[in-house]
């Protein structure tokens, strides 16, 4: 605190030609904070993206032989539900586990308390979520191109069914992820107030278990949430077309896929308009 | 009305499920003004900033801060005052100038990041990690992040909690610093010394009420006060007396001793003294029945109950 310091200029006072700054300019600046903060956190780099790519390769070796049927790949039924797990990841469980803490550390009152937008906080988290959930798409599909000889779909119906349900499927899991992080009481309860539920979906909704092995009642129970139908949209765009005849319906659903995935991201965000807070509760 | 108080409060009211926090404060606070309200943990300290901070509704009252309402002001606002916030020290892994240059970003006409890491005395550490900060290098980051808007306003809770001696006497140099620079500043402290050191005016509150506002040298009567008049008398015990003309008191003891009084010491009371006196005489009003609640702590008081009794500390 050296005190030669000198105070620069004259104290502009508001009012002064002094316009706040853009909440779209505000929103990037927050999205890459973000992103850094993010690429910095090698516990969450190593959770995020190290986890579901070496669950790939795991379960594809371990499940290999019995998974080929109809024509279907080890590598094509993995990585298409590990795709689908991996943007549940990046979306709503780091989004629920991050904001919990930011919650408890009160970064988001420090935020709430400046002329920053609100807007901006969800735009830098929007910009987070985008970057990671296309990484964590483009690393779980090179590992299935280079484990599995898994191929690329070739037909640009498919690759608008990969679009819409990468879209709908990372909206509702964001937001779903906004609202569930306030229902860990602590920072450090976060981890496995998210998780547990979150890996209870993964082995009930075809990513970690081909959803054809899966019991009966456990499909109708994963059927109610956003993840079964983020699988079965993603083994559509990377399965034979003939591998319809295995989902439990016989076909693709994919309208109502559509309507699933809307519903849960229309349900996501009346939950976070309706329960987020800027402080924790004390 | 923007060119008059900083602050303006009026019978402000605020309850936590029946728990009255605050129960009926008057504040006027005047521009360039160094403001201390002073008081016991749970007196309603933290709720009152928080709620000229915009951070909690009131039930009740007018409360005016730079011309605005805080519970309705907008963004431009915001972007007036300062708040430096009493908080744990986890944050993102940023530097020290990285995130003081993203907060400055939201600010139009903020001071340069730099300029602010070197006035809160960080510029050795503006490349570290904040997590690779200590606890009062972080305290420092915190006033860093609340000064970095150039704020008009500026509320300090608890400033220097965890700060050495030396690094607090820097803290107190950089208050006067914005102070000159005319800066209107609020602080809450348990620290009587920081209070004396900084503040125009102090304001004591106790249980949700302030029961004594004025300058630091005055406050609780201070000024006005009985002297203590103390000598000791040859081969007898010290003497004593609390007196309002300590003045005449020595001329009649020099008479006595025709010359030197052995052993003279002549006190005003310190702003501890007044300071515990006044809370001690408010802790009555704990009990008054506007405040009937059943209080956990006044039971465990009457019966013996065991020392590590702590309900509902782990839920």
């Amino acid at each position: 605190m050296t005190q030669s310091i000198k105070l620069a200029g004259p104290r502009t006072r508001p009012g002064a030609a002094t316009e706040l700054p853009g909440a779209w300019r505000l929103g990037m600046a927050r999205g890459g904070v973000e992103v850094k903060t993010f690429f910095r956190d090698k516990m969450a780099v190593a959770f995020i993206f190290g986890l579901p790519s070496i669950l790939l390769v795991l379960l594809g070796s371990i499940f290999g032989s019995q998974a080929a049927a109809q024509g279907v790949t080890v590598g094509q039924l993995f990585t298409a539900g590990m795709i689908a797990g991996g943007i549940m990841s990046t979306s709503f469980q780091y989004l629920a586990i991050s904001i919990a803490t930011e919650r408890e550390n009160g970064m988001l009152k420090r935020l709430s308390g400046t002329p920053m937008p609100r807007t901006a906080y969800f735009a830098g988290k929007l910009v987070q979520v985008m970057v990671c959930t296309v990484a964590e798409t483009v690393l779980l599909i090179a590992v299935g191109m280079l484990f599995y000889h898994l191929h690329l779909p070739t037909e640009p119906g498919r690759w608008w069914t990969f679009a819409w349900v990468f879209v709908l499927g990372s909206a509702a899991c964001a937001l779903l992820g906004i609202a569930a992080s306030s229902v860990p009481r602590s920072a450090a309860s976060a981890m496995p107030v998210i998780t547990l539920p979150f890996t209870v979906l993964q082995f009930i909704s075809g990513v970690y278990v081909p959803f054809s092995v899966v019991p009966h009642w456990m499909r109708i129970v994963a059927s109610f949430f956003p993840l079964k139908w983020m699988a079965q949209g993603m083994r559509s765009v990377f399965l034979p077309e003939q591998a319809a005849a295995l989902e439990p319906a016989g076909s693709w659903e994919h309208g109502r896929t559509a309507l699933v995935l809307l519903a849960w991201t229309a349900a996501g965000l009346v939950l976070c308009i309706r329960t987020f807070r800027w402080q924790s509760r004390r | 009305m923007d060119n008059g108080a900083a602050v303006m409060v009026r019978d402000l009211r605020k309850s936590y499920r029946h728990v009255a926090a605050v129960r009926g404060i008057d504040l006027e606070i005047s521009r360039g003004e160094v403001f201390a309200l002073l008081g016991p943990n749970g007196a309603g300290k933290t709720t009152t900033v928080e709620i000229l901070e915009g951070f909690r509704r009131r039930d009740h009252g007018t409360v005016d801060v730079l011309g605005e309402d805080p519970a309705r002001a907008g963004r431009a606002w915001r972007a007036r005052i300062g708040i430096v916030l009493q908080l744990s020290s986890a944050g993102p892994e940023l530097t020290v100038l990285e995130i003081v240059r993203h907060f400055a970003a939201f600010y139009p006409g903020s001071r340069r990041a730099e300029e602010a890491i070197d006035l809160v005395g960080l510029a050795g550490q503006a490349q570290s990690r904040i997590s690779a900060l200590s606890g009062g290098q972080t305290r420092r980051l915190d006033v860093a992040l609340g000064i970095v808007g150039r704020p008009e306003m500026l509320f300090l809770d608890e400033p220097t909690t965890g700060f050495d001696p030396e690094a607090r006497r820097q803290f107190w140099q950089l208050i006067r610093t914005l102070r000159e620079d005319g800066t209107t500043i609020v602080l809450t402290t348990h620290y009587l010394d920081e209070a004396e050191a900084l503040a125009d005016r102090i304001a004591v509150i106790a249980s949700g009420l302030i029961v004594a506002e004025g300058a630091p040298d005055t406050l609780g009567g201070r000024a006005s006060a009985a002297a203590r008049v103390s000598w000791e008398p040859p081969g007898g015990a010290r003497r004593t007396v609390e007196t309002s003309t300590p003045t005449a008191t020595i001329t009649e003891l020099a008479r006595q001793f025709s010359g030197e009084i052995p052993g003279l010491v002549v006190t005003r009371p310190t702003l501890e003294d007044v300071y515990l006196d006044l809370i001690a005489a408010a802790e009555p009003a704990a009990a008054d029945p506007e405040l009937a609640e059943p209080a956990p702590a006044e039971p465990a008081a009457a019966e013996p109950a065991p020392a590590d009794s702590e309900p509902q500390a782990l839920s």
